[in-house]
């Protein structure tokens, strides 16, 4: 069977390598033509999920938004001794979304907030993503007494309950700094990305390609990167995606109980300054509503692309029966 | 007397995401109370949809014309409750892959009492009384009664939906692929009993299979079906042995009985795929698959042909091979 | 076939009318063979559990003892201390001795189930958290309810309807309740319907004011704080059960058995409800226990939006101080219930699940 006509797309570089010098293209152009080809079917069947759109479009409009923070908000109005606007003033002309106890605008805080929760999200998803991808990858490759411990301990972090686990940690690491918390919360959600992985190792190891591999001689580093690796990556991409929302949601929630950076604007930190002004019992809506909104939307918009990648990579669930 | 079953010009098109697929494009048919008839055909030919729209059991969205009449009563524009009622107390159907057709949960017993209890009125604890009759009357012992699907052998599990197609006594009864994943000593038990029940309770029977050497042992007439159409309708045995549709006959030369030495010198085995019933070809569509095919196959639409009272053939050699015969 | 070999184990042969005086006595070796696997899969069940939970202790003194450093800090608070009175504190609280000792101490607490005293009320932890036990098992046990039995219903409903705009609607709803932070959720409830409405209480469990004595003006005034935590923390949880268990019908809905009963004239809600929903609520139930523990950080939030005298609000006094051996208590209790809620949850789906349960 000639190698370019074998079915779906990793193909083993090394065997046309060593069969196909007078072939025009190289191996590598090949394995990344059919990548671009299976990249470009992704986004077709994506683009039918309107959820999904929804949610990417929401995504980008809060980046754009972030990103572009200091063009239309000023970062000195953040500071408490040169905030621009009274007391607990409610929306106006002026300050959109009112302001706080100091006078400083509710909409800048979440603006400039949004980096923070952003930065948070993403680094303790890809963090836990990546811990999880190779735990289960090792766990399935080598098997034996260390695949079963590795996967004891993966059941155990995932039966344990999270949250508390890292309200624990924060506790006991004693400050609450930005990678405290980032590592708190990767820590405790890369269980579930391994138990994922090691699935899905499992059963493209058991694909006839990778058997050829083996009989080729190639080692465990090159078949986990070559071949292993790249099936894994569609996948694991969606578990990420929606490892970032439950972050989010973490980082939140670990701020509100008083467990956040009190010097950073994170929506959680806004909100738990919020109950701690009162807020809540001032009836002060503009202060309580729009950082919530903000977090759900965000979290809400990581979701919809997670499982909307899911449902496009798993027929299962795409199968319309 | 009215026939059981009637079926005419039945067509049935799914309307799927790759556009309208015919499955069943004109079919007609007639069985009498009591008559056993076979269906035969490859995988994808149209018979298990025709089964299931007898009890207009396809899913949403699927165009069907045409009529069914079972004991003179049209199925496709009766009324939901009427369907309901009519659906298993009039005809019910053995269906394939008994593994799957059985509700894992449930234990056997409840599952044959079910339709009693739902079409007849009885006590729950009546129709499981009777549900461990018909068990009996199919092979199994009574103690089988609180055993759930798993716990049984494929030949048990297909005994257990030939009681439950009996439970209401319906006039006509359906077998889909009832013995396809049987092994062969199970698969002639399990046909057997099937045969001698439908007898002894005259009921109808609609045997479904792609092979013909089963049916042509268990039923009276056969019917071949290819590409969603009748291509050959005649007795069993005739049809088995000198069939006048080079389709059937390739179907018969897949299933040779033993001791047939005519059976020896039959092409074997059909050349080819069945067709994609979305693309189906012009003309005869089996012309391209066919050993003997002529020019005008590629273009002409055959329709069924008398080869003699009772037995007819959509083949153009049909007239041919009858003179042959005389 | 596959479902040839699968055969079950003692098969008696397949010939018409099995002979009947033999099978009762197979039937009741059967019954025997199954009870003994039932142990079997207890054993091994039960002794994974306690491994859980020896990990739980362990990492609960890890984190409070060698990873928390000092927490004379935390006892003293605010007043200042000498020396001799910071000597005097670690002594009492048993820091100065080495690590090793400590850890044996820590050990007997276990079995003794003294394990020390509140920095902050001078009260026995154990006694702290019977106190605050029942407040807890009335909010979780009302949310929990409340989700299970609509979400679960919802969740059928709409994966039967694949499709709709029902189902969509539901879908959506879900995923929006899901995304939502739950103590902003608390804080709006409160806004709304407590600050502006004024409909329920702003916070806590009894009124301050007398609101009578009798058994049943406390119930109703109970009745009366619990109506927002309580819809606060099912919020998240009903996201969760009808997502799971829209899936749990979606998987069960090409299954051929819905055609035979169909077939049989069942009505449409019938089939859904007596063959489908049994069958899906089987893995609906392993995958809430599994969520089992996330309904303690729904509780953690919840109790301390609503100032809601339980578990949950103490743990959060306990993080400000940091009140050590109460976080340490509470800790392990968490975590532990949750290891044996999941162990109690997959002896119960044995029993559920025919295939399971006496599977050869």
């Amino acid at each position: 069977m000639s190698t370019t006509e074998s079915p779906p797309p990793p193909v083993p570089a090394d065997v046309i390598k060593s069969s196909g010098s007078e072939r025009p293209q190289s191996a590598r152009a090949i394995v990344w033509f059919r990548r671009r080809a299976a990249f470009g079917a992704f986004c077709r069947s994506y683009a039918k999920h309107t959820s999904g759109v929804i949610g990417l479009v929401v995504l980008l409009a809060i980046i754009l938004a972030t990103v572009l923070a200091p063009l239309y908000t000023d970062r000195a109005d953040l500071n408490a001794a040169t905030a621009p606007g009274g007391r607990m003033e409610s929306p106006s002309g002026e300050f959109w979304l009112g302001t706080d106890r100091t006078g400083r605008p509710i909409l800048t805080m979440i603006v400039w907030g949004a980096r923070v929760s952003l930065q948070i999200g993403l680094t303790a998803a890809v963090i836990a993503v990546a811990f999880g991808t190779v735990v289960g990858m090792v766990a399935a490759h080598y098997g034996g007494w260390l695949s079963w411990l590795l996967m004891r301990v993966t059941d155990w972090f995932i039966v344990l309950p999270a949250f508390i686990l890292s309200i624990a940690l924060v506790v006991a690491l004693g400050s609450a700094s930005k990678w405290v918390i980032i590592t708190a919360i990767a820590l405790n959600s890369w269980a579930t990305t391994a138990r994922l992985v090691r699935a899905q190792t499992l059963s493209i190891e058991g694909r006839p390609y990778l058997e050829r591999t083996r009989a080729l001689g190639a080692g465990d580093w090159h078949q986990m990167t070559r071949h292993v690796l790249p099936n894994l990556m569609p996948l694991v991409l969606a578990s990420a995606t929606l490892r970032v929302s439950a972050a989010i949601l973490s980082e939140a929630s670990l701020a509100f109980i008083g467990l956040g950076d009190p010097r950073s604007f994170s929506w959680g930190i806004i909100l738990a300054r919020a109950q701690a002004e009162g807020a809540v019992s001032y009836g002060a809506w503009w202060y309580v509503l729009p950082p919530g909104l903000a977090i759900l939307a965000l979290v809400l918009s990581f979701t919809l692309i997670g499982r909307t990648m899911e449902s496009v990579l798993n027929p299962r669930l795409r199968d319309d029966r | 007397m009215t026939p059981v079953l009637d079926i005419d010009d039945l067509r049935i098109t799914y309307h799927g995401s790759r556009g309208p697929i015919p499955a069943v494009r004109g079919v007609s048919l007639t069985l009498d109370p009591g008559e056993t008839l076979g269906l035969a055909g490859e995988s994808g030919c149209g018979k298990s949809t025709l089964a299931a729209a007898v009890l207009r059991l396809l899913p949403p969205g699927t165009e069907v014309t045409g009529r069914i009449l079972l004991d003179g009563e049209d199925v496709l524009t009766m009324g939901w409750g009427r369907l309901r009622a009519v659906r298993w107390a009039r005809a019910s159907i053995v269906f394939q892959g008994a593994m799957h057709s059985l509700n894992p949960v449930q234990r056997i017993v409840r599952q044959i009492a079910e339709p009693i209890v739902l079409h007849e009125g009885v006590e729950r604890a009546a129709a499981e009384d009777r549900a461990v009759e018909l068990m009996a009357a199919v092979g199994l012992p009574a103690w089988r009664a609180k055993s759930y699907p798993h716990e049984l052998s494929g030949g048990q599990r297909q005994r257990v939906m030939i009681a439950m197609a009996l439970a209401c006594s319906p006039d006509l009864i359906i077998a889909d692929e009832a013995t396809t994943a049987l092994d062969v000593m199970i698969q002639a038990q399990v046909l057997r009993l099937l045969k001698s029940l439908v007898a002894e309770r005259s009921i109808a029977l609609v045997m479904i299979s792609h092979d013909l050497s089963v049916l042509t042992d268990t039923c009276e007439r056969l019917a071949v079906m290819y590409a969603g159409r009748l291509v050959e309708y005649g007795p069993a045995h005739e049809v088995f042995t000198t069939a006048r549709h080079p389709y059937s006959e390739g179907l018969a030369g897949a299933f040779p009985t033993v001791g047939d030495t005519a059976a020896r010198r039959r092409p074997r085995g059909l050349p080819g795929d069945p067709p994609d019933p979305a693309a189906l070809p012009g003309g005869c569509p089996f012309h391209p698959r066919c050993p003997v095919a002529l020019d005008a196959c590629a273009t002409t639409d055959v329709t069924l042909l008398d080869v003699r009272p009772g037995w007819r053939a959509a083949c153009l050699r049909v007239p041919a091979t009858k003179e042959a015969d005389v | 076939m596959a479902d040839i070999s699968r055969t079950g184990v003692a098969e008696p042969s397949a010939a018409p009318g099995g002979t009947p005086q033999s099978d009762p006595a197979q039937a009741a070796v059967l019954r025997r063979a199954y009870r003994g696997e039932f142990l079997r899969f207890v054993a091994v069940k039960f002794s994974g559990a306690l491994v859980s939970l020896v990990m739980v202790v362990l990492t609960s003194f890890f984190i409070f003892r060698v990873l928390a450093g000092d927490p004379v800090d935390a006892v003293v608070g605010d007043t200042p201390a000498t020396p001799e009175q910071v000597a005097a504190i670690r002594e009492r609280l048993g820091l100065d001795e080495p690590m090793g000792v400590q850890f044996w101490e820590y050990l007997r607490s276990l079995f003794t189930m003294d394990w020390g005293t509140s920095y902050v009320s001078d009260k026995k932890v154990t006694t702290l958290l019977w106190e605050r036990l029942p407040a807890t098992v009335l909010l979780t046990a009302t949310a929990m309810i409340l989700a299970a039995a609509f979400g679960t219903w919802v969740g059928a409903r709409s994966g039967w309807r694949r499709g709709s705009t029902g189902e969509k609607v539901q879908v959506g709803v879900s995923l929006t309740l899901w995304s939502t932070p739950t103590f902003w959720l608390g804080m709006i409830a409160i806004v709304a319907f407590s600050v502006k409405l004024g409909w329920f209480p702003v916070n806590g469990m009894h009124s301050t004011r007398g609101v009578g004595d009798g058994f049943w003006d406390e119930f109703f005034d109970v009745a009366h704080h619990l109506v927002l935590p309580a819809l606060t923390m099912a919020a998240v949880l009903y996201a969760q059960y009808v997502l799971i268990m829209r899936t749990s019908i979606l998987e069960e809905r090409g299954n051929d058995y819905l055609t035979v009963a169909r077939a049989k004239g069942l009505r449409d809600d019938h089939v859904r409800r007596l063959h489908a929903v049994p069958n899906a609520l089987l893995p609906t139930i392993t995958l809430a226990a599994a969520e089992f523990g996330t309904i303690f950080n729904g509780s953690v939030l919840t109790e301390t939006v609503f100032s809601w005298p339980g578990l949950g609000l103490t743990f959060y006094q306990a993080i400000k101080i940091p009140d050590i051996p109460l976080l340490q208590l509470l800790f392990v209790f968490f975590a532990g219930t949750t290891v044996l809620v999941n162990f109690l949850a997959e002896i119960f789906y044995r029993f559920l699940d025919p295939r399971v349960r006496r599977s050869a």
